[in-house]
């Protein structure tokens, strides 16, 4: 155990590698350390805002999924609606139309008849004609009986 | 071992235990233990050479192999400096902790080396006395110490100022009164010796009866086969056990550091 000149030696290796670890091995690593922390701590912040985000979209898709819903219900209802309705009112035009073609009928048919009774009518005169005219023979004058004749007609 | 001389223990562990000097003076004290500073700065530049290159190449992505291992380390040290140190430890305190634990453990690991057979190795580099453990030199942990504790004054000055060292001194830790001022002083002045004193020492203490243990058990294995096998045996024990010895003594004499620099920063 004697102290001699090797302890400062010793002293001044030491002052020399203190130097150099403060100068040069602790800065550069710390920065990468640090730097690294940094971008963990990104990356961290960017998961979760993501999980935030997509836990909001999903809210956002689950209300666009149930409005789209109701008004695809609605939608349908008010479709509904108007089916009824038009059903509705082609019944009521067929009605109409219907009364109207059988309002028509009617007239034509009575129409018919009338025309039918007519031309009977017509017929019978000429039936009776004929008949009083062979019946009398040359006695008769369509002409100078037309006004007997005429009221005989209507009589029928 | 010693060649040409009869071989006697106490030869033997002189041999092991004497340093290479060489003189740079008349008085004894201009000595130097020329394997001591030899070592040491050998082991520092390998060191710190190793930890320069691998930080160069650093990379604030995913670390290889190597980075992490350096980071390790390093976030080791300065975890351990967070908890004791309360100021910008990256100026100054945490770097410098990296540094003595490095340093120191690297010189203690040199206690591993199979002693007799580095010396063969020595002597066939024309180095007949050759110590390979520079914290078994008084010289390196007084050296080391007494840095720490020139460190710690200057710190003492530089945050409190020299008023406030000076009032520190005198005034703590018993009080303020004039007529605790001797007795402040004499405790802090046992202190200030006490310091240095137990942290080269306990250093030195350990790796050097580590090594007078190796020796020991070397010299057992040179009496027959019984003293082969068993020194052997105990040799590897010591050894493994050693290895806990060896970090141990870094890791305490690197926290000491920190624990004396952080109180320099701290005012009572």
């Amino acid at each position: 155990m004697n102290i001699n000149f090797t302890l400062i030696s010793q002293a001044m290796a030491f002052a020399i590698f203190i130097w150099f670890t403060v100068k040069f091995v602790w800065p550069p690593l710390m920065r990468a350390i640090e730097n690294r922390q940094k971008t963990i701590a990104e990356g961290l912040a960017a998961g979760e805002r993501g999980k935030r985000e997509l836990e909001l979209a999903s809210h956002r898709s689950a209300d666009a999924v149930r409005e789209a819903k109701e008004r695809a219900t609605d939608i349908i209802a008010q479709a509904e609606r108007r089916a009824a309705e038009i059903v509705e009112e082609a019944k009521v035009a067929a009605k109409d139309e219907g009364s109207r073609i059988l309002v028509g009928a009617k007239a034509e048919v009575e129409q018919e008849v009338f025309r039918a009774r007519e031309t009977l009518r017509q017929h019978v005169a000429d039936l009776a004609l004929a008949g009083a005219t062979k019946i009398l023979r040359r006695e008769v004058d369509a002409k100078a009986h037309a006004d007997l004749l005429a009221s005989i007609k209507s009589e029928l | 071992m010693a060649s040409g001389t009869e071989l006697t223990p106490t030869s033997y562990m002189d041999h092991h235990l004497t340093n290479l000097t060489s003189s740079l003076g008349e008085d004894p004290f201009w000595t130097l233990h020329v394997d001591t500073l030899v070592m040491s700065v050998l082991l520092g530049i390998l060191t710190f050479g190793f930890l320069w290159v691998v930080v160069r190449g650093a990379t604030s992505g995913v670390p290889g192999k190597r980075q992490a291992f350096v980071e390790l380390a390093i976030e080791f040290i300065d975890d351990q400096v967070k908890s004791t140190f309360h100021g910008d430890r990256h100026a100054f305190v945490a770097p410098a902790a990296l540094t003595v634990f490095v340093w120191v453990l690297m010189m203690n690991t040199m206690d591993l080396l199979p002693i007799d057979i580095m010396a063969k190795v020595y002597e066939l580099l024309g180095l007949h006395n050759w110590r390979s453990v520079p914290t078994t030199d008084v010289n390196t942990t007084f050296a080391l110490a007494l840095s720490v504790w020139l460190l710690m004054i200057f710190f003492n000055v530089k945050v409190k100022g020299l008023g406030g060292w000076i009032h520190e001194l005198v005034c703590t830790p018993f009080g303020k009164n004039p007529l605790l001022w001797p007795v402040n002083i004499l405790f802090n002045l046992v202190e200030y010796v006490s310091k240095p004193l137990s942290h080269s020492l306990r250093l030195y203490g350990n790796i050097y009866a580590g090594e007078i243990i190796f020796l020991l058990i070397g010299m057992w294995a040179a009496t027959g086969l019984a003293g082969t096998v068993f020194g052997t045996l105990l040799g590897a024990g010591w050894a493994i056990f050693h290895i806990l010895i060896v970090t141990l003594q870094a890791f305490i004499f690197m926290m000491l550091t920190v624990v004396y620099l952080s109180m320099a920063h701290e005012s009572h």
